[in-house]
């Protein structure tokens, strides 16, 4: 297993945990991201994805 | 609270967008003339700076950094100061970012036709000019997270963090990437060598197409999709995930573009597994952007600004399907080093970039002139021109990689190359390369009717400059208020964390594949008879970097049965470990020339240099009169070898110090086996007998460019060839 990082690190001490622990780094951030997105508040997300449609811009054209 | 009065700069918009037209047709129409150079390769024969070889990095930069650039500026900082209500934080910084850019575009316009380059795909802009980029490029930071800082809106919309992303990503990649030991004021060599230089330079490279011409423009799609469109973007959540998975996932998919290549395997199946999965943000962006006209599929029928955009999203639907199907390695085998992947990114750059720039564009003008678009029935011209001009780019050549792939890979009965000869791979699609000249003609055209439509429109309106706007300043955050708000929130008020988060994301893919290569010794094994190259030979490949060889011929042969066949043992890495910077190429218009070394005469050489059709006929290569003309300058020899002596290049002080002889012996040597050529004699003796006769200057053969060239190219990729006591000779690496 891990053959192909092994193959040619195995100079550094203990490569093997290297892959476990990239796996976990991208398991616990997808998760975490996943969570994020889905306890959002359905308010807070309408607000936010309004912000371009906002019209501020006083339209007398004199400066 | 009291509403705040002030005015946004549509001024710097407007500079932009003139600037991203303008740049816009110059970058096409360099690529339309090189288009035509396929057809006629010596259209501009004898004109060393129109050579198809400094030309092409030439269109690849003001396509990307001039026409794409310009359009980042300037739909960044029209929708930031509007999701932030605020004015940019400094005038002079937004100033000092146009101008800058515009410098640097200059000095790439003269400097790359006068073959200073790095040779690095995309990074060939020399080592002054670099410095400027991470200035200008620091100057446009520093601006957008000061205005950032300064807002009067709460949250973060999600382009923000999309030019977030951009800023930091692509600082990061261009200092690492354009890391080099400069040996004059316009010349350089990299710091990394062979394997290690080509991983950091796909790393860059790959990552230029991932953030310079994808995130930017995601963030410039969820602001001016929703603009257009006038109803927010599909989900939200989705684009959160979007951009996390994206920026994340991208960096690490470098490595598939050196699969099969000298890289360690390890490396390209990581950078293999990573593309398939890039797959599945990139669609969920892609989806998330074409959604986002539910219910408003009528106004696509009659607005072209809405045109312009579904045809850009469905683009980039298209280009990032294909992107990890050509990262399959089998899929790999037949596309790589064909017209397969100029297709590729045309439907990335006409399409996606190409087509969203000009629907972005068509969307602002009216606005920053307070008028009406002249012309709807133009702008549906363009349109439609445009897109017939993109299928027709593109199809053929999807058509002429395929079909010259197979013809490369395909045997005879009896073991043998079916066509042995490359250049009947290159003939046979030539109908296509025309069929693309067209396409693009019809795209440039598109472009010009789009730029007369949006100066008639500017005309008839009157630019405001500043456009006054009011919002309140945002409260003190209490406590109380932040009790109950969840994550996303905090995140997103905090522009300074979220860029550090994505910071860490894009390192995190970087580090595990580049920091492998440059610490672990044994990476790349060693090979006892890879020598340095001489200084002859070291100049030989300055010129060869010099005219942009790279740019058509490969220095790269696959461990395939049909690559060995053709030309000859395939690659290893130890052989480019003296490579500063490596030139493995991206594209075989012209066969690859890892092996070229003693299989023709320096005669052949010379002829072919002179007129390539003479010595290889229907060749479409241009011919290089001028390095048989010019004298080679051996001024700074002693300076380079220093150079690839610090980079860790085996020179000896006594290498270094003789290496004018050492030039001259070699020369000589070249010159002499020359005269085997009697014509070559008869007309160089008569050449010789004029100057004198006229008392004219006249500069030796040994002392002329095309004999380093020659001396460079008989070298390559004899190394591992070691000759016997009998003169046979044996591959030290069977």
């Amino acid at each position: 297993m891990f053959k192909f990082v092994k193959g040619n690190l195995e100079n550094i001490d203990g490569v093997s945990i290297y892959p476990l622990v990239s796996l976990l780094i991208f398991f616990i951030f997808f998760v975490g991201l996943f969570l994020w997105v889905v306890t959002a508040k359905k308010t807070h997300i309408d607000e936010v994805s309004n912000i371009p449609l906002e019209d501020d811009t006083i339209n007398t054209n004199q400066n | 609270m009291e509403l705040q009065r002030f005015y946004y700069d549509n001024k710097i918009v407007r500079n932009f967008v003139i600037a991203t037209l303008l740049w816009g047709i110059v970058g096409m129409s360099v690529g339309l003339l090189l288009a035509f150079m396929f057809l006629f390769p010596n259209l501009t024969d004898g004109i060393s700076w129109l050579s198809f070889g400094r030309l092409r990095p030439l269109h690849t930069n003001a396509v990307i950094f001039a026409f794409v650039g310009n359009a980042i500026f300037a739909g960044v900082y029209y929708s930031s100061q509007r999701l932030l209500k605020a004015r940019m934080w400094k005038d002079w910084l937004s100033n000092f970012n146009f101008w800058g850019w515009q410098a640097i575009i200059v000095a790439a316009a003269i400097t790359l036709p006068l073959g200073y380059t790095s040779s690095k795909e995309y990074a060939e802009l020399e080592w002054p000019i670099d410095i400027a980029i991470a200035l200008v490029w620091v100057a446009f930071g520093a601006n957008l997270i000061g205005t950032i800082l300064k807002r009067r809106q709460r949250h973060l919309y999600v382009a923000l963090w999309f030019y977030l992303g951009t800023f930091v990503t692509v600082a990061v990649l261009h200092i690492v990437n354009s890391m080099a030991i400069p040996v004059g004021a316009l010349k350089s060599y990299s710091m990394y060598a062979g394997v290690q230089d080509a991983l950091v330079q796909w790393w860059y490279g790959h990552n230029a197409v991932a953030f310079f011409l994808t995130t930017p423009f995601l963030g410039l799609m969820y602001y001016f999709v929703p603009k257009a469109a006038n109803r927010p973007v599909y989900s939200y959540r989705l684009s959160i995930v979007h951009f996390w998975s994206l920026i994340f996932i991208y960096i690490w998919a470098g490595p598939h573009h050196l699969l099969y290549s000298s890289l360690p395997d390890w490396a390209q199946n990581l950078g293999v597994a990573f593309s398939i999965m890039l797959l599945a943000p990139s669609w969920g962006g892609m989806i998330n952007g074409l959604l986002t006209l539910r219910g408003a599929w009528d106004k696509v029928r009659t607005d072209p600004v809405l045109k312009f955009m579904v045809v850009a999203i469905t683009g980039y639907g298209m280009a990032t399907f294909e992107g990890p199907m050509l990262s399959l390695k089998n899929v790999n085998a037949i596309a790589h080093f064909s017209d397969w992947i100029v297709a590729h990114v045309h439907v990335g750059a006409l399409a996606w970039n190409g087509f969203l720039a000009f629907g972005m564009i068509y969307w602002m003008v009216p606005r920053l002139f307070k008028t009406k678009l002249y012309s709807l029935a133009l702008a549906n011209t363009h349109f439609w021109i445009g897109t017939l001009g993109i299928i027709l780019y593109a199809l053929p050549l999807y058509v002429a990689g395929f079909v010259q792939a197979s013809m490369w890979k395909q045997f005879n009965p009896d073991g043998t190359l079916t066509y042995g000869n490359f250049l009947e791979t290159v003939t046979e699609i030539m109908p296509m390369y025309w069929m693309r000249a067209i396409g693009g003609t019809l795209y440039i055209t598109g472009a010009i009717i789009g730029v007369i439509n949006l100066i008639m429109t500017a005309k008839a309106g009157s630019a405001v400059t500043d456009e006054l706007a009011e919002a309140a300043p945002l409260e003190k955050i209490t406590k109380k208020r932040t009790t109950k708000e969840g994550y996303h929130s905090w995140l997103e008020r905090r522009p300074v964390k979220l860029t550090i988060f994505a910071t860490v994301a894009i390192l995190i893919g970087g580090m595990v594949q580049i920091i492998p290569s440059l610490m672990v010794d044994d990476y790349i094994p060693k090979i006892s008879s890879v020598k340095p190259y001489s200084p002859l030979e070291l100049e030989g490949r300055d010129i060869y970097i010099r005219e942009g060889c790279v740019g058509c011929h490969s220095q790269q042969i696959r461990p395939f049965r049909s690559e060995v066949e053709r030309y000859g043992e395939y690659s290893k890495a130890g052989e480019y470990v003296y490579d500063h910077p490596f030139l493995w190429g991206s594209k075989r218009t012209g066969p690859d020339l890892m092996r070229i070394g003693g299989k023709y005469s320096d005669n052949w050489h010379f002829n072919h240099m002179y007129d390539p059709q003479s010595t290889s006929s229907g060749s479409i290569m241009p011919a290089y009169k001028w390095l048989i003309k010019n004298e080679l300058d051996k001024s700074n020899t002693e300076t380079k070898l220093r150079a690839m002596a610090a980079l860790g290049v085996p020179y000896t002080e006594e290498d270094i110090v003789s290496a004018q002889q050492w030039m001259s012996e070699q020369g000589e040597k070249i010159e002499k086996s020359l005269y085997n050529d009697p014509d070559f004699a008869k007309t160089y003796e008569a050449d010789k007998k004029y100057a004198e006769e006229n008392n004219e200057e006249f500069v030796q053969m040994r002392d002329r460019e095309i004999v380093a060239v020659i001396a460079y190219l008989q070298r390559m990729g004899t190394d591992i060839k070691v000759t016997n006591g009998d003169g046979s000779t044996e591959n030290l690496n069977d």
